[in-house]
């Protein structure tokens, strides 16, 4: 063997070390949360509420308002960015208008979360005097969402067959309705895709959420649904702490006797919920797909 | 010619259709034109918060660039405004290079695994664990951090654990994921007839890797760091909880700092509106705003320098 | 070698408008992309109730031509000059193009159902149009499976997903789908390329029955088709029209040399 296929042997073990070596940090980081997580979580702990000051305390309103406000959210965000990829994908002419479009909503896909959360705050919370509540939380996760889930809509668009769209304009149908009734549907399983891993990155995010939809969590009546009421659960007017802004909250300034349980079953139940949203995104993606060209 | 009049009637009406196509046009106009607007409101928003702290309240540039001490509303013993960001700058800038360094031979190491030695084992294990890891909510990697890293540091480097390395650390983890999968990205756009070419005249695969085709993925691994870089940068509470919260000048590692975002997440909460307080830390934001634009500007120019010709 | 722009190196039958019914016609049309021009010359009258085939070598500016009739250039090209469908300019601006569109159908060259029901894409159209009256879709769904010659493979299966249909199954449903709009005339852009030899003498037979109600243009780069299949036929190159004739003429008496050397297969 000469010299530089042993210096190449060398590199390539080097590379397998470092690979190993990452996979080994990986392993540990996934195995920490899980394992050190998992123990703590029971069904009453997912569903009781927090505890300030004693141990025993569960996430079960942070859970609430996650989900409620990744709801509201995709809600909020979906109708404009499906908009706005429609008008990227199959409207935009190859300009100075259409590029710097696009590099506007590549800045605001590339700003700091805490970024967006402040301009939320100064917005949402001053100026339209929402306070800290669901409402102001809501649309600042829509600012923090639309760039990420525009770009996926419109990558979902893009993959659409151009016969489709001809075949639609062929019939005498407006660019328009070919682009809502063909090649939308025929985008779904992407749309799809794409949404559940946004709404991932939605339901972990807590830097945009801290000064909007606020770090506290008062007692829910969960039975009253009525939205106009100040402690219905759907009240959007309420402040509302989420899983991910609890994590945050408790173990900067938490001191109930249970802090590192509680934070890491919380952290594991967001990492499970993360892990589901991306593996699902995969599985109804493709479902659909499936559905869409099978015999029934 | 009757007939032929009436047939022109009939196909010059606007028809619903044509109706359809004008409204659906406009709306989906105003959805991109709502999000241009979103973008320019934070940049306007956020730069006139910020610049208040100097044409409102009158506080020089060099104090606050060049000023080491931060309690806004106090003076200075030698009589100056407390408004001095330079810490948490140079805090910001510590922890993201540094973050950079240690990540950018992991990452390109991992990414040359997965796409050049062993692509099977790559594709079933490391590229789903990579996509889970870039998901994962950035306060479980600060909470990981405060419970493993932040003890480990202490055990090891003696202080209280929290600091710069700490921040480092965590970010380190972080950031590494986004790396690696961008790096994969760039290397999977190299051309298969490169290293073929490559392989076919002797080079032996190391050759061919550190000479080829790392060379031709200069411009998508560059891009991937600075994304990176850009992550750890403007990523608040993560760093905020390891790294210490204290506005001073980091002397060693291992001492309690602060960043831009770190200050900002805690401070934010607990000053008024329209005081100098709170005009100081908006003018982080704006700091903070500039380096967001910073890096994108530097991805724009990677871009353009190494795109691939094909 | 090629000096198309002497217009004696040209050939274009004309018919006599008294006796003939023009349905559609083409005047002074110049196809440019950008700034380059792709298409010019071509003073085209087309027949009714006839099968004309558009040949030429790739490049010609057949297709050209074709998606210019029907105006699905718009977005793509500017079309400059007349085209009068039964003697009204449908290219100018007051016109309603989706009108146009709707009387001037169109099947394309790959076969592309909708991620939709068979029975669906047939009625989609329609039910854009506001008909939702479930008796006359039925009606025309039949009715047009029927034209197309599919029905009696699908009439069990309507609402299966029409993506799962085979590819010469699926370019019928898309005629069916044409015809759903009661056009009347039919342009196809090479609709049997994607098709075996089997489907494409299907699809053949389909259109002779069809002539019978709507004038039909084809673009086609299978000589052979245009032989067997038309009634007039037009041949293309380099952006021009050369020859129009009837398709006997064309291909056994060709006035042009450079169409001889095209249709027996010496060119180039």
């Amino acid at each position: 063997m000469n010299r530089t296929q042993k210096q190449s042997r060398t590199a390539i073990l080097i590379l397998r070390l470092i690979a190993g070596l990452v996979v080994l940090i990986l392993a540990f980081l996934i195995g920490y949360i899980f394992i050190t997580g998992l123990p703590n979580v029971s069904w009453r702990f997912l569903t009781s509420p927090a505890k300030a000051f004693t141990a025993g305390g569960g996430i079960g309103i942070q859970l609430f308002n996650s989900i409620y406000l990744l709801i509201l959210a995709m809600l909020i965000s979906l109708p404009i960015a499906l908009g706005a990829s429609i008008y990227l994908n199959e409207y935009a002419k190859d300009n100075w208008f259409t590029s710097t479009i696009r590099t506007a909503i590549e800045i605001l896909s590339s700003l700091p979360s805490v970024v967006v959360g402040l301009f939320g705050f100064l917005l949402f919370v001053i100026q339209f005097n929402y306070g800290f509540s669901i409402i102001s939380g809501a649309l600042t996760l829509t600012i923090f969402n639309l760039p990420l889930l525009t770009r996926n809509i419109e990558e979902a668009l893009a993959g659409v067959s151009d016969d489709q769209r001809q075949g639609g304009l062929g019939l005498g149908l407006s660019k328009y309705e070919t682009i809502i009734h063909i090649v939308v549907p025929a985008a779904l399983p992407g749309i799809i895709s794409g949404i559940i891993l946004c709404s991932g990155r939605v339901f972990g995010e807590a830097a945009a959420l801290i000064y909007t939809a606020g770090q506290s969590a008062p007692a829910l009546n969960f039975g009253d649904w009525n939205p106009f009421n100040i402690d219905s659960p759907l009240s959007p007017l309420r402040p509302a702490e989420t899983l991910a802004v609890h994590i945050w909250k408790i173990n900067s300034e938490g001191i109930m006797p249970d802090l590192t349980k509680v934070s890491s079953g919380a952290a594991a139940v967001l990492v499970l919920a993360i892990l589901i949203f991306n593996l699902s995104a995969r599985y109804i993606g493709r479902k659909v797909f499936e559905k869409m060209t099978s015999v029934n | 010619m009757q007939q032929n009049q009436k047939l022109a009637k009939q196909l010059m009406k606007k028809s619903k259709t044509a109706r359809y196509e004008r409204f659906g046009h406009l709306l989906s106009l105003s959805a991109l034109l709502l999000i241009m607007a979103i973008v320019l409101g934070i940049i306007i928003f956020i730069a006139t918060k910020g610049l208040s702290t100097f044409f409102k309240d009158h506080i020089s540039l060099k104090d606050f660039f060049g000023g080491v001490i931060w309690n806004p509303g106090t003076q200075t013993p030698s009589g100056q405004q407390a408004v001095g960001a330079l810490p948490m700058i140079v805090g910001s800038f510590l922890v993201t290079i540094l973050a950079a360094v240690v990540s950018t031979p992991f990452a390109i190491g991992t990414a040359v695994y997965m796409t050049e030695i062993s692509p099977k084992r790559g594709a079933k294990i490391l590229q789903p664990v990579t996509e889970l890891l870039v998901g994962i909510p950035s306060v479980v990697y600060g909470f990981i951090g405060l419970s493993v890293v932040v003890p480990f540091v202490r055990h090891t480097f003696g202080g209280s654990g929290f600091g710069i390395l700490s921040g480092t650390f965590v970010l380190f983890v972080m950031i590494l994921p986004t790396i690696v999968s961008m790096t994969v990205d760039s290397l999977k756009a190299v051309p298969k007839y490169y290293r073929q070419a490559s392989l076919a005249l002797g080079a032996t695969k190391w050759q061919t890797i550190w000479k080829v085709v790392l060379r031709a993925a200069t411009p998508g691994i560059l891009t991937a760091i600075v994304f990176g870089m850009a992550r750890a940068f403007g990523e608040a509470l993560a760093v905020q909880m390891v790294i210490g919260n204290a506005a001073l000048m980091p002397h060693n590692l291992v001492s309690p700092a602060s960043t831009l975002t770190s200050v900002l997440t805690a401070g934010m909460g607990n000053t008024v509106m329209g005081s100098l307080q709170n005009d100081a830390l908006w003018s982080l934001a704006l700091v903070l705003l500039v380096m967001s634009l910073f890096f994108n500007l530097l991805v724009h120019f990677i871009g353009r320098k190494g795109a691939f010709k094909k | 070698m090629l000096n198309s722009n002497n217009p004696t190196d040209r050939f274009i039958y004309h018919f006599n408008p008294e006796e003939t019914t023009i349905t559609m016609q083409t005047k002074n049309l110049e196809v440019y992309y950008g700034k380059t021009l792709a298409m010019q010359h071509a003073d085209i009258q087309f027949k009714q109730n006839t099968i004309t085939a558009l040949i030429g070598p790739s490049g010609s500016g057949k297709s050209t031509f074709l998606r210019s009739l029907n105006r699905m250039n718009d977005d793509v090209a500017t079309v400059k000059g007349q085209i009068l469908y039964q003697g009204v300019d449908i290219n100018q601006p007051k016109i309603d193009v989706y009108e146009v569109r709707r009387r001037i159908g169109m099947v394309f060259q790959r076969p592309n159902p909708f991620a939709k029901s068979i029975y669906g894409n047939i009625t989609f159209a329609l039910e854009r149009r506001g008909i939702h009256d479930k008796r006359v879709l039925d009606e025309v769904v039949e009715k047009t499976l029927k034209q197309a010659a599919v029905w009696d493979q699908v009439k069990d299966n309507l609402h299966k997903s029409a993506l799962s249909l085979s590819g010469g199954q699926a370019q019928r449903v898309c005629i069916a789908r044409a015809l759903a709009v009661q056009p009347d005339v039919l342009l196809l852009d090479e609709p049997a390329s994607a098709l075996d030899p089997v489907s494409t003498q299907q699809l053949e037979q389909t259109l002779r029955e069809l002539k019978q109600d709507y004038t039909i243009i084809i673009v086609t780069h299978n000589m052979q088709q245009a032989a067997r299949l038309s009634d007039y036929t037009v041949f293309f190159n380099l952006g021009e029209a050369i020859e129009y004739n009837k398709t006997r003429k064309v291909f056994t008496r060709p006035k042009i040399e450079l169409t001889d050397d095209y249709v027996s297969g010496n060119f180039g």
